[in-house]
């Protein structure tokens, strides 16, 4: 089967599917060796949102990934991929340990969004993806944010405001759910596929628009059905943008990431 | 027509002329109050700032109503920013009709009023942000009118004030709305950078992609009495937790109590206070 006559729902339950490689699979299978690190250090530990840091090609990084987790039991550790305050504010604090010791940042996305819910509220989560926002903005190191399931929302804008954004050919990238989309505009949570139609979700719609940089061909039928060739294109990908900021200032990478999202 | 509206714009906004404000309810004598649902006497409402005389709920305003009980009278210039207009880039059914009856309705380009106005004598840039236009929600037009708002801030070294009302982000625009997310903060990054003053300004009801950028970025988050600000809507939270919230969740008073907003603030004397604090910046600029 090929990808490319696939539609942007396929694509959705594609990104959603139990059998797609999650954030893990990459950490274990892209780096050379991974530490993760825990906390906010400020209230808790949120397990949706995997941080570290780790060598790839022997080069130093530091690694923000969203997990859902693949069982049922780590799907409940995870929260299903949807990340609480604490999770943002961990990613930021190792994002700014990164730009201390000028390490790239790649960040793995794949949530349905930031957790709704009432300790979510309570502990601020509108301004701790403010905040992100704001202080990614402002980095001074490469960040590379790599779109591998579902980009949902503001929950995924929190960890991708990065210099260069790559997504894998059937992950989805939207404002929000289809089935929220169209019961919100149609009143009609049952359209969904329309909706995934419409919404320009997916990798090619995303690439015109220019919310991305470089779509990462799957093999065809999907991500799952080779994981090794899926492990090496991702890697290949973020090495060749990592190339990219060889002799830049960190002045410029700053400004580059600023202007691209200007541009909008 | 609506070009109108816009050429005559410094009479408009510069005077304390009622009729402009919420023009989409009729013109009665009497006003049933959200808050205690008692009819209010219109003269008296308006009269006490939109504010319920019985309970002291403070009804919403129209960013023309918010500003003229806020800029000192005479000293508000809108900023034009005409080419500035929505690219419908999802050519969303029926999106485009929309945008012209509420632009007919309100007498608004977009959801936001930008412009530079004197507060208590203290020059800054202001935006507000107008419920009335699809639900004050965040497309183009209104991230990069806020954008430009800022710049100019920064490069004038202004303060900048944004009085926030929102729904969050525009779906009609897909993923270009929660773009605009991540470019006012980053144009917002820059003005901090430079020493200014950003005090925003938390009126009813602020959620979702605004709680979620800008409105939580603030130097000093000041809210207004009784405004709802949250992330996630209600019902969404409701269903997720399956059980029902209290009453007072995601109020100003409830985020104020878990650390979120500096000071929570009634309508009569915002004004005072804003002045307050723009005079102990020195009108912004921290030397
Ligand atoms: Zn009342």
């Amino acid at each position: 089967m090929n990808n490319k006559s696939l539609s942007a729902w396929d694509r959705v339950m594609l990104a959603r599917s139990i059998e797609r490689p999650t954030s893990i699979f990459y950490i274990t299978n892209v780096f050379d060796d991974f530490i993760e690190l825990h906390g906010d250090r400020c209230f808790g530990d949120d397990a949706s949102i995997i941080g570290g840091i780790g060598l790839l090609n022997g080069k130093p990084v530091t690694v923000i990934a969203e997990e859902k987790g693949r069982t049922v039991e780590e799907k409940t550790k995870r929260n299903f991929g949807s990340p609480h305050p604490e999770g943002y504010r961990k990613a930021l604090r190792l994002m700014k340990q990164a730009e201390k010791f000028r390490r790239p940042i790649i960040c793995f996305v794949d949530t349905q969004g930031a957790f709704c819910g009432m300790g979510a509220e309570e502990r601020g989560q509108g301004e701790a993806i403010a905040r992100n926002l704001r202080e990614m903005m402002d980095l001074t190191v490469p960040v590379i944010a790599i779109i591998i399931g579902e980009g949902g929302s503001g929950g995924a804008l929190a960890i991708a405001v990065a210099n260069k954004v790559l997504m894998l050919e059937n992950a989805v990238y939207s404002i929000l759910s289809p089935e929220g989309f169209s019961a919100i505009l149609w009143k009609d949570s049952s359209r969904a596929q329309e909706a995934a139609e419409v919404m320009k979700m997916t990798a090619e719609d995303l690439l015109k628009l220019n919310v991305i940089e470089e779509i990462i061909s799957e093999p065809a039928g999907g991500a799952h059905l080779d994981k090794e060739a899926i492990a090496e294109a991702v890697k290949n990908c973020i090495l060749s943008s990592l190339a990219q900021y060889e002799g830049k200032s960190p002045e410029e990478i700053a400004e580059e990431r600023y202007q691209r999202f200007r541009k909008f | 027509m609506i070009k109108d509206i816009f050429n005559k714009k410094k009479q408009v906004w510069a005077q304390p002329n009622k009729s402009i404000v919420n023009t989409k309810v009729p013109d009665s004598m009497w006003i049933k109050c959200t808050g205690c649902k008692k009819a209010v006497y219109r003269k008296k409402i308006e009269d006490n700032l939109m504010v319920c005389p019985h309970c002291s709920y403070h009804m919403r305003l129209s960013a023309a109503e918010r500003i003229r009980i806020i800029v000192d009278a005479g000293t508000f210039e809108r900023f034009d920013f005409e080419d500035v207009v929505c690219s419908d880039p999802l050519n969303f059914p029926g999106y485009k009709e929309k945008l012209e009856q509420y632009s007919n309705t309100t007498g608004l380009r977009d959801a936001v009023v930008c412009g530079t106005g004197k507060i208590c004598g203290h020059k800054a840039v202001i935006c507000v942000m107008d419920s009335n236009f699809l639900m004050g929600s965040m497309g183009y037009v209104v991230g990069e009118c806020i954008t430009r708002s800022v710049e100019y801030a920064t490069e004038n070294s202004l303060p900048i004030i944004i009085f926030t009302a929102s729904g969050g982000a525009r779906m009609q625009e897909g993923i270009i709305s929660l773009m605009q997310m991540a470019k006012i903060s980053g144009a917002l990054a820059k003005h901090n950078e430079s020493g200014l003053l950003y005090l925003t300004v938390i009126t009813d009801p602020t959620t979702g992609g605004v709680t979620a950028s800008f409105a939580m970025l603030g130097d000093i988050i000041m809210a207004e009495r009784g405004a709802l600000i949250g992330f996630a809507g209600k019902r969404v939270i409701e269903q997720t937790i399956k059980q029902k919230l209290p009453p007072n969740f995601q109020s100003a008073e409830f985020m104020a109590s878990h650390g979120f907003v500096d000071l929570v603030c009634e309508r009569d004397k915002m004004k005072n206070l804003i002045g307050r604090i723009l005079t102990i910046h020195g009108g912004g600029k921290h030397e």
